[in-house]
Parts: C-alpha cells; structure tokens; sequence
C-alpha cells in the first residue's frame, strides 16, 4: 500500500512539472522533453496503482499491457513531434529561442 | 525488515527520479536534458522492475531509454547545424 | 543551474498564477490519490481463468494479442503512420559525409548488431511465457538500426526505397490479415482458432517484431529516403 502511495504520488507530481515546464518554456526540445516526463507520470500512476506485494497475490496484467502500449506510441508520437519541430525550425527561418547570445538568458517565456 | 528496506529503495529511487527530472526540466542546456532523460529513463526501468512489471522495465529501457534519446540527439543536431561563424547550442553553455 | 534560482525572481504574474494552478492540481490529484481504497484486482482472475485457452502462458503477452489484440493491431498502426508522417514532411538527414569510419566503432557495429539481432530474436520467443515480446524485440532490433545509422554505414545510403516499403508494412498487413482471416472463419477479430492461438501468436510477434525494429530505425532516420538526395550527397 505504501509502494503504491510512493510511486503514485511521484507520478503525480512528475506529471505537475512536466506540465509546468510545457506551458512556461518556449524551446520545442524542451516541451516534447516536458510531453514525455508527464506521460512517464502517468504510466507511473497506472501501474502502481496495479501493484501489488510479492507472495500476495498475482499483478493485474490489463494496466500492464496497456502502458506498454502507451509507451510505444509515444516514442512514434515523439519521433513525429521532432520532425515537426525541425521542420518548423528550418522553414521558419528564424533562431531558436533557445539559441542564447553571450550572457543572456536564453528561454524566453510566452504569455 | 524487509519490508523497511524496500521502502527505503523506493523512497531513494523515486527521490533521484524526482531530482533529475527537475534538472532535466530546469537546466538551460538543451543538451544535458538530453542526456539527463536518458538516465532518467533508466531510474524508471527500475522503478518498473520494482513494481513487478519486468515487459514495461524491458520495453522502457529499449524504447524510452535507448530509442528516444538518440531521437532527441539526432533532432538538436539537425536543428543547430553548424554554420559558419556559428557556435553550436550545446557546447556554449556556462557551466 | 536549476529552474528555482534563477527564474523564481523572474517569474511574472502570468507563471505565478499557473505555478499557483499546478500546485492547486497537483495537491488535489493527491487528495485523490490517498483517499483511494487499497486496489483489489479486479481482471486478475478473467485473465487468469482464460489463460489456457490463449496458447501463451505469460499474461502481458496473453492480454497484448490475444485478448485485447485490437489494441495491439492499432498500436502497430500507430507506428507506421508515424513514418508516413515522417516521410511526407522531410528527407532524411545525413549531416555529414565522411570519408572513413574509425575501426573502434567499425568493430563495435561488426559485434553488437548480429548479437542485437539474437538478442531481438530471443525476446520475442520469450514473449510466450516470460517477459518480453514483440515490442521489446522489436526496439532492440531498432536499435541496431540506430547503430548502424549512427555509424554511417555509406551501404545504408544505396538501399534501395521498395523493400524498406515492403518491409514497413509487413507486420500491420500480416496481423491484419491474420485478423481478417480469424473473422471468417470463427466470427470474431482476431478470435484465433482452438489450439492454434500459440503459434499464431508466434508469427504475429515476428513478423511484428521485424516491422517495428525497421519502423524505429527509420524514424530515428527521420525522412523519406530520397533518390536525388543520396546522389546530391554522393557525388
């Protein structure tokens, strides 16, 4: 019961960050970083939520199965969201926001 | 006893995933997040196996770990293709 | 060198408020989360009343293609429409062309990529009692394509387009025939026959495992092999 309080809180709060950092960082990288840690979060959450002492029982395999699923698709889901952000990079013709000048604070914030 | 020793485990674990996470999240290099996710997919393989899901743990350290690091990798190289006169992201950052 | 010392002095109204918001749900989720009574298993016992009649006796892989394959079916979807993506949007990037690879990582690529491959090989066999699958032997077989790319292998570059086409959609067209083939002869997607559920669910798994290893080294490639693009590169 304890394990499963444990990791189900640090997926949650994996989970608060990422999402934070998504909103608050402008550069692309960052934000698929951010995507990727919140979704580790949540796989966090749906497994330990399946967990289960050993010598007390068999794990639930459904919630297993289906974060394997979930990280499959967001390594794909990964993948494309890098193209396009290269893409967008390279047509857009513009430097990263993350690309810093000497001194400067190189992540500027959106509002 | 035993019990209290995994305990202990976990609360190591999910304390240095915690950390990196927040340095991945916070640092200023593109680069060094980079890698920072790497490790941090590796912590979370473990985490896996603790919580007796050995298919996630292997799937998470071929897939999070060893796939999508090189992804990230191969698109910041694509993204800051040296140009003349231009330093790269990656090795200007003061550390 | 961490997110709170520098930009906690910087952060304006907006990023205050959502700070304030993230913590708000955070903090909430986790009331939630406490107050949760203990999990009991609730398809412990389906999975494991039907396990005999999947053919597989590790239960991941039972529940994966036997008995939620659709779930499965359309993972594999997933990816390929991943490369389609890839490959309507970009050419795939060779930064530079060397003249030579160093012999450490010649050496390194001649001994990983073969034993990746029996690695690869070996997990998905496994996937029918143990851990592992399709999935996992399918990254692993990717990332020996990853290798090789990162190597830089100048072979890569000639490979012609098709059999890297055919080889990408193998796997989804093999399980979806097998599906369709199911839903004619016991009426149900992917409702395998008696019996022969474990060695079809072998086949999947490899033909599968080939498609997604060859999907992830494509994506990490990332564009369409282009013909004009390998002989600008090749001169």
């Amino acid at each position: 019961m304890i394990t499963t309080l444990i990791y189900s809180l640090t997926g949650l709060i994996l989970f608060g960050m990422g999402f934070f950092t998504l909103i608050i960082h402008s550069h692309p990288l960052r934000k698929i970083l951010a995507v990727n840690v919140m979704s580790t979060g949540v796989f966090l959450i749906l497994v330990a939520t399946a967990y289960i002492p050993l010598g007390e029982g068999e794990i639930d395999p459904v919630p297993h199965a289906m974060v394997l699923t979930g990280i499959v698709v967001s390594v794909s889901v990964t993948a494309l969201a890098l193209i396009l952000a290269c893409r967008i990079q390279e047509t857009s013709n513009s430097s990263l926001p993350g690309r810093k000048q000497q001194g400067e604070v190189p992540e500027e914030s959106i509002r | 006893m035993s019990y209290f020793i995994f305990t202990i485990f976990d609360i190591v674990l999910v304390l240095s995933m915690v950390w990196i996470a927040w340095h991945l999240l916070g640092t200023e290099d593109i680069f060094k997040a980079v890698v920072l996710f790497i490790s941090f997919g590796l912590l979370m393989a473990l985490a896996w196996v603790r919580m007796r899901a050995p298919d996630v743990a292997l799937a998470e350290a071929a897939l999070g770990a060893g796939l999508t690091g090189p992804l990230f990798l191969s698109a910041l190289r694509r993204m800051n293709r040296p140009r003349k006169g231009d330093r790269r992201l990656d090795s200007d950052e003061k550390r | 060198m961490s997110r709170t010392g520098k930009n906690h002095k910087r952060l304006d109204g907006f990023q205050r408020l959502l700070l304030l918001f993230v913590i708000c749900m955070v903090v909430l989720l986790g009331y939630i989360i406490w107050s949760t009574p203990g999990s009991k298993p609730v398809l412990t016992g389906a999975v494991a009343q039907m396990q005999e009649y999947s053919g597989v006796e590790s239960p991941v892989t039972a529940v994966l293609l036997n008995f939620r394959g659709y779930d499965t079916l359309l993972e594999v979807m997933v990816l390929l429409l991943a490369v389609i993506g890839t490959w309507s949007l970009t050419e795939a990037f060779f930064p530079v062309q060397r003249s030579e690879i160093s012999p450490v990582q010649m050496g390194a690529v001649r001994l990983l990529a073969p034993v990746m491959c029996l690695v690869a090989a070996y997990l998905v066999w496994q996937g029918s009692h143990l851990a592992g699958g399709a999935f996992q032997g399918g990254a692993i077989l990717g990332a020996a394509g990853v290798l090789m790319l990162v190597t830089e292998l100048p072979a890569l570059r000639t490979i012609p387009v098709l059999p890297l086409r055919i080889g990408l959609v193998f796997g989804p067209l093999f399980f979806a025939g097998i599906a369709l083939i199911c839903l004619l002869f016991t009426g149900d997607l992917l409702g395998y026959p008696k019996g022969a559920g474990g060695w079809l669910i072998l086949l999947i798994e490899t033909a599968c495992a080939i498609s997604i290893g060859l999907t992830l080294a494509l994506l990490f490639a990332g564009g369409r092999p282009d013909k004009e693009f390998i002989w600008k590169n090749n001169p």
